[in-house]
């Protein structure tokens, strides 16, 4: 520990530490733009100038060690005369309007302008102008003359995305932050260059003049898409979502979100939202009342359940609803007397018994500390940006990143090893690994496979160091041989002392296996109640023709049950269902996810539910009601929650026990499945809610998806 | 003009660069006539002697890295480049046990404007780097080095490229050297013209292929430098001048020019003399006695200022410089710096406004735009500048001026900040009623260009 002084307080700190942690430590603001806690030093902003004793010149607080007994003074003479000249020279080429900025008012040069800027200028020439730039649909360059060139977004680029897509290009006064030549900023994390931009100069597109940021309400939520679970803080105006921005959470998503997190919230207000509960008569829809409307359902479950039985009803729900929506889900359709209820819409395989809830076997911060890891069937940049992100840092300390995938693997980040075969080989390409690692440890292998070149790179860097693991990929959950993929994966990682894990896909996808939105013995999956065995189906926050593996064919299937129940936010499944149920999306409702991790994060709802929009876990009470269905008087989500996951009410823990989460193969195998490629969204194609975002939709992520969809 | 006419042309005139007999016991450029440069006439100098002394080839008793240290200490032969570190001292900081790769990196992008011994260096007699490089490389137990050349001397270049081929064509680079166990790859490489690859960071990450923009100091290249690995930089001028001391000892080299100032120096004397060139003195040389080797100032008139020591070094006024010996010591007790050893010569029909207008543009041009007081402070200084000698000054402007430039100096990441300040602080020290003058009259108080 080195203790020092900062402006008469003392401080003790780790060696190796910089005057700004130190100064952070003691409680104390030093001035910054450059400098960000989570990209590396740059010393170009200078507005962190410091007064060290013994040293002549005023020193950079974010680039200064510290040493032992050093004496800092941050509001000297000479420390506050070098900052206020620092913002002097920042402002002389900065547009002074911020009435009229989108910054304004959340701005850091805005803010300490305040504190060391004078009220006149002693510049009178012109200002500089910077040419717009136009990179894409989510970030506006449009103001690039408030850049005041700290390179935040460039080391952003670089360090955390991964791909350089900013830079600074020419010198001295014509510097400029821009993309190379023409090309646009198509990172799938790139909204938070956006948040770390000190000043106005990078704004959001969607959002920018369409309110100021002291009008807005921030309240919390948790991101309704991929398995990270990522926090986040909802900014509302008029009971009207206007943006969404990170909320800092070390263990989980540290203080960045992928842009799905971010800009899925314009699908809120999209034309199709669903705001009345509708019924198809006659071929043609009608608004009705909520009353009507359950009544309908209620007596069409009850004429099927007469007669076709209750195993003619079935419910196919999202792993992107809540706890407590897939607990009730489930809760009907058992108390109809039916075992159907499934989330696994994409999958292939499916195991009947599971000793615990697939998980990612580890904590979503340790991904950031591994020392090798092998990623298998997982694109997994796009279906993971923020574990893509850890495992990035990873890398970038020396992790080792195997890969087996069926192409080279695109993740922005260096991959040592790529053991590169169609999906239909990936079993072959373990087998090998799993070859290879016998091999050095004169074990039996659990399969015949070839020890390849590849193979014995892959096993030796799993052989080597403490903290390793072997991660499963959507498109390795979705496969048709699933089973055997984490049979392999889990003897690897046993005897290479890995953990394994499933990077699972969606927000709830470990909470929808905690609740039982899965069949039971003898209930059916997914892929059997997409196949046509169903009269009546209920469909969850889900689209079966894109959220499932069967995709188009899921509406034909669908189109021959007597009755098609859809609860979604949107008019959708409109050509097979009956009777459409407004649900509140997840800013409208409380509720629950689990992440990957096995992470509990209860949020509540931001707004209120537009026009008849109700959460769906009162709509789901209010229909077991009606049905008669005991064991429903929930009056509030966290009663449902409590029931949900076993806990006293008001006692949330924030991880689940580990004994309810397993990666270890179940007692029963899973039937073998004829062979077809795995199914896996594409990034911003993943639920219904990012479907809908305009701005996403104009990305070229996913302008690529669309792109092989028509050549498919 | 190709470099052939060029040349033809320098040795015609005799009066530019170095091909001349005023140098005083020249060390560096002795004896130099523009074809003499191939290995086979360097040898015929002397040239690969002290690298065969040091390998101890044939037959004699090798050196230790550690003895060639401390004889170029002895030297107290000082960095070339401008800024005047001892180079012994910064050779015994490379760690000498890094179980990595060491790089040996020459800075040759002389961008400093007023400078142009190292291209004559480097043109003219390029075996005495590479020779000065080798030894360098022994006494730190470095495997690869770099010449960084200036982008904007692309003949250079060539030759540099030349005189390589024919050092490892004579096995004086690559494994084995004069077969000893000791191993050197040396590299030549060209910049793109930016000046601010000059500055040692600067000119690493140009060499890494990135943008040309300097580091943050600390780590300092000894510890973090060329691709993260120790790296000890030093200017052509410096390691030209180490086989001299190798062959002659550190104690003559001192005893050439004056304590804690050793061995001679290469000064680019332009501006308004007679015969602006290259001249190698010794270290001490009165600065008259400089002037008068390059003929004395132009046409007879008077002498009014001299830049010591590139365009970034304070100006100093005919009354102080004449009192002046050449030599890091005194010119900084004279309130200025030696530099890069570029002596601009300014007689009394200069305005030292438009002077100093020409300074500031170049300053804000170089800039390399990183960070704030220098990126935001030339431009501003270079605008201030310009409306005065414009006639639009302002009688506040001056106090401007040396707010802005202080506000600069010592806040920048690098020295560009500084180099683009001090003159503006200097001239306004010095010649202050003549920045009045303009401000009241709307015009130059000095007489129109003759």
């Amino acid at each position: 520990m080195i203790e020092l002084q900062i402006d008469g307080k003392k401080v003790d700190i780790a060696e190796g530490s910089t005057v700004m942690h130190a100064a952070e430590k003691a409680g104390t603001y030093i001035p910054h733009f450059c400098y960000h806690k989570k990209l590396s030093i740059a010393a170009s902003c200078r507005m962190c100038l410091v007064d060290i004793e013994k040293m002549p010149k005023p020193m950079p607080a974010c680039a200064t060690s510290v040493t032992q007994g050093m004496v800092v003074h941050t509001r000297s003479d000479k420390a506050v005369k070098a900052q206020q000249s620092v913002m002097e020279f920042l402002l002389i080429n900065h547009p002074l309007d911020c009435p009229i900025c989108d910054q304004g008012g959340e701005c850091q040069l805005q803010d300490l302008a305040v504190g060391y800027g004078g009220s006149a200028s002693r510049y009178e020439e012109e200002k500089r102008v910077v040419k717009v730039k136009d990179v894409g649909p989510l970030i506006s360059m449009q103001e690039m003359a408030r850049c005041i060139h700290c390179t935040r977004c460039v080391r952003f680029g670089q360090e955390i995305a991964g791909v350089m897509e900013l830079g600074m290009s020419h010198r001295g006064e014509h510097a400029e932050i821009e993309t190379f030549v023409g090309q646009s900023v198509d990172s799938e994390l790139s909204g938070n260059m956006i948040d770390i931009c000190p000043v106005g100069a990078l704004t959001s597109k969607p959002f920018r003049y369409s309110a100021r940021t002291w009008e807005l309400s921030r309240r919390k939520s948790v991101s309704p898409h991929d398995s990270t679970g990522a926090n986040l803080i909802v900014q509302v105006k008029n009971n009207r979502v206007m943006r969404v921005v990170p909320l800092e959470n070390e263990v989980v998503n540290e203080c960045w979100i992928a842009d799905r997190d971010r800009f899925s919230y314009e699908a809120l207000n999209a034309p199709d939202r669903l705001t009345t509960p509708m019924i198809k008569q006659g071929g043609k829809w009608n608004d009705v009342d909520w009353k009507t409307a359950l009544d309908y359902v209620a007596h069409g479950l009850r004429g099927i359940k007469t007669e076709h039985g209750a195993g003619a009803i079935g419910a196919l729900v999202s792993p992107h609803s809540t706890v407590e929506e897939l607990y009730l889900a489930g809760a009907l359709v058992r108390g109809l007397g039916s075992q159907n209820i499934d989330y696994r819409l994409r999958n292939a395989q499916f195991d009947r018994s599971r000793p615990g809830a697939l998980w990612l076997g580890m904590p979503i911060a340790a991904l950031s500390s591994l020392q090798a890891v092998l990623v298998v069937g997982s694109n997994l940049r796009k279906d993971h940006p923020l574990f893509a992100q850890r495992i990035r840092q990873a890398a970038r300390a020396g992790c080792a990143v195997s890969a087996v995938m069926a192409a080279e693997p695109q993740w922005a980040l260096p991959v040592s090893h790529v053991s590169v075969a169609p999906a239909a080989q990936w079993v072959r390409a373990l087998a090998d690994v799993a070859a290879a690692v016998a091999q050095a440890r004169n074990l039996q292998a659990p399969t015949s496979g070839q020890a390849t070149d590849v193979a014995k790179a892959i096993a030796a860097s799993l052989l080597e160091g403490e903290r390793k693991a072997v991660l499963l990929g959507n498109a390795a959950a979705h496969h048709a041989q699933a089973q055997e993929l984490l049979s392999l994966a889990n003897w690897i990682a046993e005897h290479t002392g890995a953990s394994v894990g499933y990077l699972t896909e969606a927000a709830n996808t470990v909470g929808a296996q905690l609740v039982g939105a899965l069949p039971a013995a003898q209930g059916l999956n997914a892929g059997q109640m997409l196949g046509g065995q169903l009269k009546a189906a209920l469909l969850l926050n889900t689209e079966p023709e894109f959220d499932s593996a069967a995709g188009p064919a899921a509406a034909k299937a669908l189109e021959s049950c007597d009755m098609v129940v859809t609860l979604s936010p949107f008019k959708t499944n409109m050509a097979f269902s009956d009777v459409l149920l407004p649900i509140a999306p997840f800013t409208e409702t409380s509720g629950t996810f689990v992440n990957a991790e096995g992470r509990i994060q209860s949020f509540h709802a931001v707004v209120k539910p537009q026009g008849e929009t109700r959460p769906a876990w009162k709509v789901l009470r209010a229909l077991a009601d009606m049905l008669g269905l005991p064991g429903f008087g929930f009056d509030a989500s966290t009663q449902v929650l409590a029931q949900a996951l076993g806990l006293s009410e008001g006692a949330a823990p924030a991880l689940v026990e580990t004994g309810k989460l397993s990666n270890a193969i179940g007692a029963s195998q899973a039937e073998p499945v004829a062979w077809s490629e795995p199914c896996v969204a594409a990034i911003y194609q993943l639920d219904g809610l990012v479907r809908r975002a305009p701005s996403l939709q104009l990305t070229a992520d996913a302008k690529v998806a669309a792109q092989t969809e028509v050549t498919a | 003009m190709s470099a052939q006419s060029l040349l033809a042309q320098f040795q015609a005139t005799g009066v530019q660069t170095c091909f001349h007999n005023r140098h005083i016991n020249p060390q560096i450029l002795a004896g130099l006539n523009g074809a003499n440069w191939r290995l086979k006439d360097y040898e015929a100098r002397g040239g690969y002697q002290a690298l065969r002394q040091v390998l101890g080839a044939p037959g004699g008793q090798a050196m230790t890295p550690d003895q060639v240290v401390a004889v170029v200490k002895e030297s107290s032969l000082r960095g070339r480049g401008g800024a005047g570190f001892p180079t012994g001292l910064k050779w015994s900081f490379m760690p000498r046990q890094f179980p990595g790769q060491k790089y040996l990196v020459c800075n040759s992008d002389e961008g400093e404007p007023g400078t142009c011994k190292d291209r004559d260096i480097m043109e003219y007699n390029p075996h005495i780097v590479i020779e000065g490089m080798i030894i360098a490389a022994y006494a730190m137990g470095i495997s690869v080095g770099y010449n960084y050349i200036h982008g904007e001397i692309f003949h250079t270049y060539d030759r540099f490229e030349q005189a390589l081929e024919e050092a490892r064509a004579a096995g004086y680079l690559g494994d084995h050297i004069l077969g000893s166990s000791f191993n050197f790859q040396l590299h030549a490489a060209h910049g793109f013209g930016a000046y601010i690859c000059g500055e040692e960071t600067g000119l690493l990450e140009s060499l890494e292929g990135k943008k040309g923009q300097p580091r943050y100091k600390p780590p300092f290249p000894a510890s973090f430098g060329l691709y993260g690995k120790p790296t000890t930089i030093n200017n052509t001028e410096t390691f030209a001048a180490v086989p001299w001391i190798i062959r002659n000892g550190g104690a003559a080299y001192v005893a050439c020019g004056k304590p804690n100032n050793g061995g001679t120096k290469i000064y680019s004397v332009s501006g308004d003399v007679e015969l602006p060139g290259n001249y190698e003195v010794p270290m001490g040389t009165p600065f008259a006695q400089l002037l008068e080797l390059a003929g004395g100032v132009r046409k007879g008139r008077q002498l009014k200022a001299v830049i010591p020591g590139g365009s970034s070094s304070p100006v100093l006024p005919a009354s102080i410089i004449m009192d002046c010996t050449m030599d890091y010591d005194s010119i900084a007790k004279a309130g200025s710096m030696l530099g890069s050893g570029a002596v601009i010569v300014m007689d009394d029909s200069r305005c030292m406004v438009k002077s100093l207008q020409r300074l500031s543009y170049f300053y804000m041009h170089e800039s390399c735009g990183q960070c704030t007081p220098c990126r935001e402070g030339t431009g501003w200084l270079s605008r201030v500048v310009d409306r005065i000698e414009n006639g639009q000054g302002r009688p506040s402007d001056m106090d401007l001026l040396n707010s802005v430039a202080e506000n600069i100096q010592g806040r920048t990441i690098c020295a560009l900040g500084d180099a683009a300040a001090m003159p503006v602080r200097a001239m306004l020290k010095h010649y202050l009623p003549e920045f009045e003058y303009h401000v009241v009259h709307k015009t130059c108080m000095v007489p129109a260009y003759v």
